[in-house]
């Protein structure tokens, strides 16, 4: 059953240097317990795609388009209020930054009390002793103790944990986790990949998996959506896109992992700098840096297409389609 | 990059120096009306609004309109200009001279305002005080007092400060050590508490209200300067200048004086409120300036004791004036901060 | 951190060695007391005697080793116009001081702090500029300027406070206090809401700037992840950040409170040290200036050395990892 929804969300940022269109028409959709990987380079509006489904993004930021459909309700028509009902509660999120995202002065168990009763009329009692079992569920070791102690007690992995126990607190329908582990070291970071993949197939949670690194999709996610300039250029089962990709930025992302392709090769690396988002190119965003672009490219954004492997796309030229005849 | 000297500033004498120069003029100039020939002469007082008006005009130099972003900052500028020119031009405003015993009638004392003399030949328009002294014309000259004991006191104490923060930075090492511990402990005192002890010591008089609230004030300059002067030095053009050979003198002169003089002119906008505010704590605690030459403060203090008898407008009008002058200057210093200077904030 | 607290002992003993070296020169030195102590007609012996009596005839060496020995057994003279000794004095009237300072610290927080917290989250919006406007005259108010004003409104047209005067105490533990009793309280209002104004701006503008600054942070975007409601970020999540800063400047400003109740308690004829400081002045009567001063910089000292200890505790960073920066 469908989730999540989200069809052609346009979130802008009215700065003085110009409307920047972080996301500009993105689409895609989640069933229950199903994992998205969200990829793309640094810039490409991942974060605030993350931020638009929560209605947490920053002004002069603003969700300017589009329906972000959750279980039949269009969370960019509700009300603030509403809002914030579902926030932590039916729709969890998960920060980049373990060190920046738990509260220093406050108690971890203040702060995970705090988003129990923000939702239910509990007792600290039944609070607390359902913040110790999410903590439990997460590895902390003895969590009835830990909860007293403060977050610079913690080291970054536990922090992240003690975060994601926090997201779990209240029994999601949908998670969005931007970049959980991209600051922590690798063995913790695929220690708290399996764990928390476990978690959503036993609870049936949706999951969006924010991240830059391809490795970690290929692990993870069923379906695997490829950013790029605020829009969502491939898309597709994880398998599929990632033997396959179609789109020559996935195939450059793809390229640029270092042991994906073949030992002894150069590292590939996708030519040219990241857009400025605040003055894209008419056509194709990617035109530019593309080695396959030509006149059409650059003068008429591509629209989406239906592939056969149920993924869609967004390019004139894609690479199933053989090279293109000069 | 490395041992080519960066180019010069392309800002020379005439552009940065002239705050500094002109700051030093009015001081000057200042100095000559409270201590030397006195208010008579007009065209000190004409060349004083000049040199006030050409400041502010320089300061803003192409930032007006970041500075008048509202309604309160062209308010705070329009009433500070308009009770600076009313001090200035007090004794030509002031429908009588309220220093001049011959013109007091006793008769006429403690009348409300818009009383008349029995002649009806003057209106008393914000009443009169014990002595039948002309409210208006005691508050438009205790204004001048007011704002030339602070202005005065403010620069002469930036003069210092200037001199002191500079030959701190300059010297280094144990003198700087030891004129920095001399600061800290002075501003470790809360400055009303340093200036009652030091007018407790003199006792009242103008002149010892000036050197109190000098003395009250020149650690925080020599204090901000000695910042300013390391971080200043430790920029480049220093750099480019003491590898051109430029002896010590024009260093100071030309490089570290012409930028840390705008933002200490700044500061001490601020700092000319805060010791309006200071001088008529003083005066009205009754050890400040002498009661021939009545502030704002003692003004107040004199009417106080008829307030409770419901007899205000002796306290009342004056409170309001000094109110207005400190609080237009410090709303004009806030907008300065904030256009001039983003990062010196209280 | 013991290392550290010893090196603020010692640095605390310095200043107030220093102080009294200032105190003992600055005072003791200018002009003669003998003028005032005795009457104008006295015979050159008799001026000799109180001389001699005072110890003013012994070099200035001299004198000031006896002023130290007697300081440092709390002993600072002898009132010339209350004949009591000088500390005694001072004591007695403190208590007063002390809990109007308290009470106007008190009255700075809840004024300031959610003015200031209102202010950081309507930043840019009018509300918030408004605030911002109002604290410039906050600071613009001269103190006794506002006593005046609240006597007016309050005690001469409201008549809903008494206007000047303590009102009624109570004794505890041996000490005199007016916060205690309704009456007394009552007394206090107005003479603390003035102490307390200057203060209070200086909190709108910190608790502001402190706001603004938490408000970006990653904690409250994850606070409000979590559903928290806003009045909960604000008043949890931000003010227990903000407060760390606010109470360590508000301590160090409990002294300059001291100092600027010498203004409000001549204002309201209250009768603490700061008005017999005023008064003392008046009448020349040198030692007890000199114990106001001592006094204070005992205060003060105390004053910084208790922040710190205070900031340590509220900042569990600090706290826990035994350093301090
Ligand atoms: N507060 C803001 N003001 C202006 N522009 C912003 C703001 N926040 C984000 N943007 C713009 O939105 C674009 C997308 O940002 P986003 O944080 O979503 O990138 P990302 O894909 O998450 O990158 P990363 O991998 O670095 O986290 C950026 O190019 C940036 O220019
Ligand atoms: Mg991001």
């Amino acid at each position: 059953m469908t989730v999540l929804q989200v069809e052609g969300l346009q979130t802008h940022f009215f700065t003085d240097a110009g409307v920047v269109k972080a996301v500009d028409g993105v689409d895609f959709s989640l069933d229950e317990g199903e994992v998205l990987g969200l990829v793309g380079e640094s810039g490409s509006g991942k974060s605030v795609t993350g931020f638009s489904i929560l209605r947490l993004v920053d002004p002069p930021g603003r969700v300017v388009g589009g329906h972000i459909m959750f279980r039949g309700q269009d969370l960019a028509q509700l009300p603030e209020s509403e809002m914030r009902r579902l926030r932590g509660n039916r729709i969890a999120m998960i920060f980049q930054d373990p060190m920046m995202t738990l509260n220093p002065v406050l108690r971890i168990d203040t702060q995970m009390i705090e988003a129990v009763r923000a939702h239910e009329r509990v007792s600290a009692k039944a609070a607390r002793d359902r913040a110790i079992s999410a903590l439990a569920k997460v590895g902390i070791p003895s969590p009835a103790e830990r909860l007293g102690a403060y977050p610079h007690q913690f080291s970054g992995g536990m922090r992240q944990r003690v975060a994601i126990a926090i997201a779990l607190l209240n029994g999601p329908d949908l998670i969005v986790a931007d970049e959980p582990t991209t600051a922590l070291d690798v063995t913790i970071q695929s220690q708290i990949l399996a764990e928390v993949q476990d978690l959503a197939r036993d609870t049936g949670t949706a999951l969006i998996w924010i991240t830059h690194d391809l490795a970690v999709v290929a692990g993870l996610a069923d379906r695997v959506a490829v950013m790029y300039a605020g829009r969502i250029v491939e898309t597709g089962p994880t398998d599929a896109v990632l033997a396959g990709p179609d789109h020559p930025y996935s195939v450059g992302l793809l390229g640029s992992i270092p042991g994906h392709g073949q030992r002894g090769q150069r590292l590939a690396q996708i030519p040219g700098m990241a857009p400025n988002m605040a003055d894209l190119p008419p056509g194709c965003a990617f035109a530019p840096r593309c080695f396959r672009a030509d006149a059409r490219c650059r003068a008429e954004a591509p629209e989406i297409t239906v592939r056969g492997s149920g993924g869609r796309l967004r390019c004139h030229h894609p690479m199933s389609a053989g090279e293109v005849a000069t | 990059m490395t041992g080519m000297p960066a180019p010069e500033p392309s800002r020379g004498w005439s552009a940065d120096s002239l705050p500094w120069l002109l700051a030093g003029l009015m001081g000057v100039s200042t100095l000559a009306l409270v201590a030397g020939p006195g208010w008579s002469s007009l065209p000190a007082r004409v060349l004083l609004l000049l040199g006030f008006i050409a400041l502010a005009a320089h300061l803003l130099r192409g930032k007006g309109r970041q500075f008048f972003n509202g309604p309160v900052a062209y308010l705070a500028a329009g009433s500070l200009l308009l009770l600076v020119v009313l001090a200035l031009f007090a004794s030509e405003i002031a429908p009588q001279n309220p220093y001049d015993l011959r013109q007091l009638d006793i008769m006429d004392g403690r009348l409300p305002p818009g009383s008349t003399t029995f002649d009806g030949a003057m209106t008393y328009r914000l009443g009169t005080d014990e002595q039948g002294r002309d409210i208006l014309s005691g508050i438009l000259y205790g204004l001048r007092v007011s704002l030339s004991v602070a202005i005065v006191a403010t620069l002469v104490a930036m003069a210092i400060g200037i001199v002191v923060g500079i030959y701190a930075a300059w010297a280094g090492g144990r003198t700087e050590a030891i004129l920095m511990r001399l600061v800290d402990l002075q501003l470790s005192f809360p400055s009303i508490l340093v200036a009652l002890m030091l007018m407790a010591a003199f006792g009242r008089g103008l002149d010892k209200v000036v050197i109190a609230l000098i003395i009250v004030q020149w650690a925080y300059y020599a204090r901000t300067v000695r910042g300013t002067a390391l971080s200043e030095a430790r920029k480049e053009y220093i750099d480019a200048a003491r590898g051109l050979g430029l002896p010590v003198r024009r260093i100071i002169f030309r490089h570290l004086l012409p930028n840390c003089i705008p933002p200490l002119l700044v500061i001490s906008t601020v700092q000319i409120a805060n010791t309006i505010v200071l001088e008529s704590s003083l005066s009205f605690l009754g050890v400040g300036v002498p009661i021939t030459r009545p502030s704002l403060g003692l003004l107040i203090a004199n009417g106080y004791d008829y307030m409770l008898s419901g007899q205000y407008w002796m306290s009342m009008y004056p409170g309001v004036a000094l109110l207005a002058i400190v609080a237009s200057i410090n709303l004009v210093g806030d907008r300065l901060r904030d256009t001039l200077n983003p990062r010196l904030r209280r | 951190m013991l290392v550290y607290l010893l090196r603020r002992i010692a640095q605390s003993v310095f200043v107030a060695l220093a102080m009294m070296v200032i105190v003992f020169f600055g005072i003791y030195m200018i002009g003669n007391p003998v003028d005032i102590l005795i009457s104008p007609d006295a015979t050159p012996r008799e001026i000799e005697e109180t001389m001699a009596r005072f110890g003013f005839d012994q070099p200035i060496h001299i004198q000031f080793f006896t002023f130290v020995g007697n300081a440092l057994q709390g002993d600072l003279g002898r009132s010339f116009v209350h004949g009591e000794s000088a500390v005694t004095l001072i004591l007695h009237y403190m208590p007063a001081t002390l809990e109007l300072a308290a009470l106007g610290l008190f009255f700075s927080i809840l004024i300031g702090v959610p003015l200031g917290v209102y202010a950081g989250y309507k930043s840019d919006r009018w509300q918030g500029r408004a605030i911002m406007t109002g604290s410039i005259f906050g600071f613009s108010l001269p103190n006794f300027w506002v006593g005046m004003l609240l006597i007016l409104i309050f005690a001469v047209e409201l008549r809903w406070l008494p206007s000047t005067g303590r009102g009624d105490t109570v004794e505890v533990l041996g000490i005199r206090l007016s916060i205690f009793s309704e009456n007394g309280l009552q007394y206090m209002i107005l003479p603390a809401l003035t102490l307390a104004l200057y203060k209070a701006s200086l909190v709108t503008r910190l608790a502001r700037a402190g706001t603004q600054e938490a408000l970006v942070q990653d904690y409250v975007k994850f606070a409000r992840a979590k559903g928290v409601s806003e009045t909960r970020i604000l008043f949890v999540h931000v003010l227990k950040n903000i407060m760390i800063p606010i109470v360590t400047v508000l301590g160090l400003e409990l002294g300059s409170m001291i100092a600027f109740a010498v203004v409000t308690e001549t204002v309201f004829a209250w009768p603490g040290m700061g008005k017999l400081l005023i008064d003392s002045i008046l009448t020349l009567d040198r030692p007890v200036i000199v114990a106001y001063l001592m006094m204070t910089v005992l205060i003060f000292i105390v004053i910084n050395l208790v922040v710190d200890i205070v900031y340590t505790i509220l900042d569990p960073r600090v706290r826990l990892t035994g350093g301090s920066t």
